[in-house]
């Protein structure tokens, strides 16, 4: 088990030193001046060059690329001119109620999606697994915000039934926390349901075909233990997979989703910077979700080992 | 030679006839049909009706500020006094030309890079390697922080999200053509003398097209949605041009009092993406022959 976890976060490493490259790259390869752009249009030309120096854009290419990537493996995501503030602090503040809604999301597609998609493949082919189908095409084609948009129009003008917006730290009102999420979280949750549900129904097609399926049904095993006990629990590393390779979209859906209900997260964030023109910020902001997105995909693949002593073994 | 010569006269006559059984395929496929079908109507109705009927879309009207859908504005007008019906056909076509636009650009590098990355598995690590670092980040972040170093342009966007699709073609592209790497015809034709080239383009190609216009056509439907996403929070498309995302962006202000703003242009949009993604699972069932039966 230890060695296999060892492999894993080994093989996150060449994947990691990519994701830097490439943020670099972005940054200093544009046709344009990158401490020009930091110092803003008003900028004049000491300034220019202080913040160039700042910068360490007088170094060689290489060089800088060596000390962006050190500073990153350090935690140091980069420096706001704008705010005056490092990035990392700044964005680590904002994380909590993205992560909240993205969270609240998560389940609420788990705890729809996954009946769904067992649904479907015990009825597979039947009226009820086309329902389905239909209902992930659907979901899949409603962009979150737009969800968010829909859902404040309907439960919010219409039946006067949720907070249009805002968010509520749990320490000063838990009811109030869960009751300003559940929008927000209905919104993120849309894209996962399509994923979740689809690939939950074809993973139990699959097992529901296998041999044990038959023996179990033979035996005179009732249909939900079939389902449930047997068949689901094999067809959970293909859920959990698509879990964790969603999860980027998962936190990009929650961004955009916060800016509908004005909840103070990562999103809220991102927006103020395109309006503050501090790409220093979204650029810190756009690496540390990739390095979430690179853990999460970690902790599936330990998951997966978890789950199935197969995995486990194969990897000695 | 001559046996290689004989494989190439084969050829065409195969060829047709595995088009044909598509073709067929695709006419039997009513999802492939209704969906293909209506996002030909979505297209053509966005790109002529404003210019057969000469609408504008840009003039500011302060004494037409948002009115609600009447008669002779049926989807009403916005903040400005623009007309929304327009407005929703010159989106429209905004939105499928920058989808279109990253669905061929990053098609036809992610064919290649997806090719060559099967065929030469040393080249094929490093950028499989180079396609998960990029596919780590998400598409909207990627996208505007490119925006923020190349300039707030539709160009600009349609360059940042063809790079951030053209790991999923590959992936792709990459994994049905080692599929076919394993098939004798291959081997075949390796013993028989012929170049990686002729193996890759004239073969092989024939076997992967398929899943990749399926993957081609989702891209065409998720490039729409993060160009979306980017114009709704202010970092795509610039104002005032007319696009599905700007004007949800300029109706958030007003969706207690102008709903027409936000339900019209979304509906649109949803509409849109729908259609493609129906067309692309129709396409899937056709081109993957477990599934036709």
């Amino acid at each position: 088990m230890g060695r296999y976890v060892m492999k894993r976060l080994l093989s996150a490493v060449p994947v990691l030193m990519i994701v830097g490259i490439i943020a670099f790259a972005l940054s200093h390869l544009s046709g344009g001046d990158p401490a020009r752009v930091v110092a803003g249009n008003d900028a004049t030309t000491e300034q220019v060059e202080a913040i160039r120096e700042q910068m360490g854009l007088n170094a060689s290419l290489p060089n800088q690329l060596w000390t962006w990537f050190v500073n990153m493996l350090h935690g140091d995501l980069g420096y706001s001119y704008i705010l005056n503030e490092k990035v990392t602090p700044t964005i680590l503040s904002h994380v909590f109620p993205t992560l909240s809604v993205a969270l609240f999301g998560e389940l609420i597609a788990l705890a729809i999606a996954i009946p769904l998609g067992v649904l479907a493949a015990d009825k597979h082919g039947r009226l009820a697994d086309k329902i389905v189908l239909a209902f992930a095409t659907l979901t899949t084609s409603l962009p979150s915000f737009l969800a968010g948009l829909l859902l404040m129009i309907l439960f919010v003008l219409q039946l006067k039934l949720l907070p249009a917006s805002g968010f509520v730290y749990p320490s000063d009102d838990f009811a109030g926390y869960i009751t300003h999420l559940i929008l927000p979280a209905v919104s993120v949750a849309t894209l996962q349901i399509a994923l979740i549900s689809r690939m939950s129904r074809s993973s139990m097609i699959d097992a529901l075909g296998s041999d044990y399926i038959r023996t179990a049904a033979a035996k005179g095993l009732p249909r939900s233990k079939q389902l449930w006990g047997h068949a689901f629990k094999n067809s959970s590393i293909p859920i959990l997979t698509i879990v964790g390779q969603s999860f980027g979209e998962l936190i990009a859906g929650a961004i955009v989703v916060e800016t509908v209900f004005n909840v103070p997260g990562i999103g809220q964030l991102v927006v103020n910077s395109i309006l503050r023109r501090d790409y220093q910020m979204i650029q810190g902001i756009m690496i540390f979700v990739a390095l979430v997105f690179i853990i999460v995909n970690l902790i599936t693949d330990v998951l997966y080992a978890v789950i199935d002593p197969r995995i486990r073994e194969r990897s000695f | 030679m001559t046996e290689a010569t004989a494989v190439t006269h084969n050829k065409p006559a195969k060829t047709r006839r595995g088009s044909n059984s598509w073709w067929n395929a695709v006419l039997s496929s009513p999802s492939t049909m209704i969906g293909g079908g209506l996002l030909l109507l979505i297209a053509l109705a966005c790109v002529l009706v404003p210019w057969l009927g000469n609408m504008d879309g840009y003039t500011t009207n302060t004494s037409a500020m948002l009115l609600s859908p009447s008669a002779g504005h049926p989807m009403g007008t916005d903040n400005v006094g623009r007309d929304t019906f327009t407005r929703v056909l010159l989106g429209g076509k905004a939105s499928l030309t920058v989808g279109i636009s990253v669905a061929a650009i990053s098609g036809v590098i992610g064919f290649v890079v997806g090719l060559y990355a099967a065929y030469y598995p040393k080249i094929g690590y490093l950028l499989m390697r180079i396609c998960d670092g990029l596919m780590a980040f998400p598409a909207i972040l990627f996208a505007i922080v490119f925006i923020g170093s190349f300039g707030q342009s539709t160009r600009s966007v349609v360059l940042a999200l063809s790079i951030v699709f053209v790991p999923m073609v590959a992936r792709v592209v990459r994994s049905a053509t080692m599929t076919n790497m394993n098939e004798n015809y291959v081997q075949v034709l390796v013993n028989l003398g012929s170049g990686s080239f002729r193996i890759l383009w004239k073969n092989i190609v024939l076997n992967v097209i398929g899943a990749w216009i399926v993957e081609v056509t989702f891209v065409f439907a998720d490039a729409i949605l993060v160009e979306a996403a980017m114009s709704f929070i202010g970092a795509g498309i610039p104002q005032p041009q007319a696009s599905w995302g700007n004007m949800l962006y300029d109706s958030r202000t007003y969706i207690y009092s102008a709903w027409w703003m936000t339900v019209f242009p979304g509906v649109a949009l949803a509409l849109t993406v729908f259609v493609i993604n129906m067309f692309g699972d129709g396409l899937r069932e056709v081109f993957d022959p477990k599934r036709r039966r």
